[in-house]
């Protein structure tokens, strides 16, 4: 399917959330969300604690089936295709948390993430790119995922993505318990991956930080979308300044 | 000092067969976190596929003197067989459609897998012994004042060599680092575009085989095999998993060796007819006093 050693670009990246409810037995977590990712695009996706955003990319993921609607990507209904093969279909998620896998070491970790790909060359290539961008992850090759800090570990997690070649990478709180300068690296990395041609959905308690990188955004609200707007109208209104900006 | 020797020796070969056996115990709890309390049953009908297998065999006397170590090899791989294609069977009809029921489900669907099985054998066999054949060449070495004898001497390197390949497998292939991912993390293992139902199974199916292995060449060791034969090697193999910290590999090679040395000097120590007794005493003191066992970690216990 792919060329070796071509480089990281989305063909077709395009994903789709209509009506899609679920959650976890009797819990329903969201009540229909829809919504769209565009190729290219870094969407947020913001919201209280237990509105449902790790909930959505669960759903997307595979993880969850939906209990009703539909999810597409690049043309394609993904709403009821294991999770595994969604990674190949070109979807990758970092998982909130890290969900680092502590006793695999650090080289491990990136060659799971490497997981479906058959192209030795190519996945050499690619963690010699993953550990460029994330140099502090170079030393660290030999050691146990588990004796990273919190910062490294969130390299590790998205370097462990992309070591799929995703297409779409679905980001939840990479932000999450990181000092101010980590969460500096870690959304100019964000911007990068984006700019190298991997569309992003990226779910954020920190809607500051996720609405100045991001085009658009979605504020979900008890499992439902309340708003969806560009970046900048988000930014300025009222429900979003008071609520997840903090500000009076 | 040559009854001590001869001790020794007796641990290692026993501990080497509950080491292997432990194993398929110790990598199942690994990615289900439960107890496959029918493993011992896939020991015993490993010995069986051996046994039936040469049974076929058997006028072909020519093949078992001309050529020992193909008949040999060819019972472990039908005892391997055997093993393997029950434990899918196994995983697929009475472990899976209960993966996501109460933690005791499958566990006592496991003690129902066992016992169906024993039941099967009884029934298919008589409930009589049978007589495995005699393909191993008699005869043994001097070491010292101490006797080894041949098979002796096969078990032990048989036993280290199945651990090491193990070894081998979980650690430095993609789908042994695959298990230890699914293991740690299913969900996550998934994310990384693991098929976690299909690392299962090849979970299930390495405990197998060594399960299968051992049982044909406990078969061998102790000349018969009976439908009940799974029962004191494989709960003496889960208290060495347990010993070692279930769900540590590692953990698993030493229990078994642990406890078959404990056994062996036991019945010197204490007396032979107690030999039995000191692997649940064990069992109890580690339960007691240490539940997560010498190699595991102590969050590995969380319920
Ligand atoms: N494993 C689970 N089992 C049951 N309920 C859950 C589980 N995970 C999350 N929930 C519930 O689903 C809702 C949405 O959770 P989640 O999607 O994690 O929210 P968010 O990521 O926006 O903080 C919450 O009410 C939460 O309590
Ligand atoms: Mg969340």
């Amino acid at each position: 399917m792919r060329e070796d050693a071509a480089p990281v670009v989305a063909q077709s990246a395009h994903l789709e959330l209509d009506g899609v409810v679920s959650g976890y037995g009797q819990i329903m977590a969201i009540k229909g969300i829809t919504l769209q990712v565009q190729t290219g695009e870094i969407v947020a996706l913001i919201g209280a604690n237990g509105a449902g955003k790790s909930t959505t990319l669960r759903t997307i993921s595979g993880l969850l089936r939906p209990r009703s609607g539909r999810i597409g990507f690049e043309g394609e209904r993904i709403d009821a295709v294991a999770p595994h093969k969604i990674v190949s279909r070109g979807i990758s998620h970092v998982p909130e948390g890290r969900a680092i896998f502590s006793r695999l070491t650090v080289r491990e970790n990136l060659e799971m993430g490497a997981f479906q790909r058959t192209d030795r060359a190519g996945i050499e290539a690619d963690l010699d790119r993953v550990v460029g961008i994330f140099p502090r992850l170079r030393e660290r090759l030999k050691q146990d995922g588990g004796t990273l800090s919190g910062g490294e570990q969130q390299m590790l997690a998205i370097g462990r993505a992309l070591m799929a070649r995703p297409r779409l990478l679905l980001m939840d709180e990479p932000s999450m318990g990181l000092s101010p300068v980590l969460v500096e690296t870690i959304f100019n990395t964000i911007i990068d991956i984006n700019r190298n041609g991997t569309t992003i959905l990226l779910v954020e308690q920190n809607a500051a930080m996720a609405l100045q990188v991001a085009t658009r955004g979605y504020v979900l609200e008890s499992g439902a979308i309340a708003l969806e707007a560009s970046a900048a109208e988000l930014r300025a209104s009222d429900l979003v300044r008071k609520t997840y900006l903090g500000e009076v | 000092m040559e009854q001590w020797i001869q001790l020794t020796i007796d641990g290692i070969t026993l501990g080497g067969v509950y080491a292997v056996i432990a194993l398929g115990y110790t990598l199942v709890y690994g990615v289900l976190r439960m107890i496959n309390f029918a493993h011992g049953e896939l020991f015993m009908m490993g010995a069986f596929g051996g046994f039936y297998t040469l049974d076929a065999f058997e006028n072909h006397t020519t093949m078992n003197d001309s050529l020992p170590s193909l008949t040999i090899a060819l019972a472990i791989f039908a005892g391997m067989g055997t093993s393997v294609i029950l434990a899918i069977l196994m995983e697929r009809l009475a472990y899976r459609p209960l993966r996501h029921a109460p933690r005791l489900a499958p566990l006592i669907s496991a003690i129902g897998v066992s016992i169906l099985l024993r039941n099967l054998m009884l029934r298919w066999t008589n409930a009589r012994r049978q007589v495995f054949p005699q393909v191993f060449p008699r005869g043994s070495i001097e070491i010292g004042d101490v006797n080894v004898t041949y098979i002796r001497i096969f078990l032990v390197a048989l036993s280290i060599l199945f651990m090491l390949l193990l070894y081998i497998f979980i650690q430095r292939t993609k789908t042994g680092t695959a298990i230890r991912a699914v293991a740690e993390d299913r969900d996550t293992a998934a994310l990384m575009g693991i098929d976690v139902d299909r690392t299962i199974v090849l979970t299930f199916v390495s405990g197998a085989a060594l399960a299968g292995a051992a049982g044909v060449c406990y078969a061998m060791y102790t000349t018969n095999a009976a439908a009940g034969m799974g029962f004191l090697p494989g709960i003496k193999a889960f208290t060495a998993a347990v010993l070692g910290g279930i769900g540590s590999v590692p953990g698993a090679m030493f229990g078994g060796y642990f406890l078959g040395l404990s056994e062996s000097y036991s019945t010197k120590l204490i007396g032979a007819q107690y030999k039995d007794v000191v692997a649940f005493v064990l069992l109890v003191l580690v339960l007691i006093f240490r539940p997560w066992g010498f190699f595991g970690k102590r969050e590995d216990r969380r319920a």
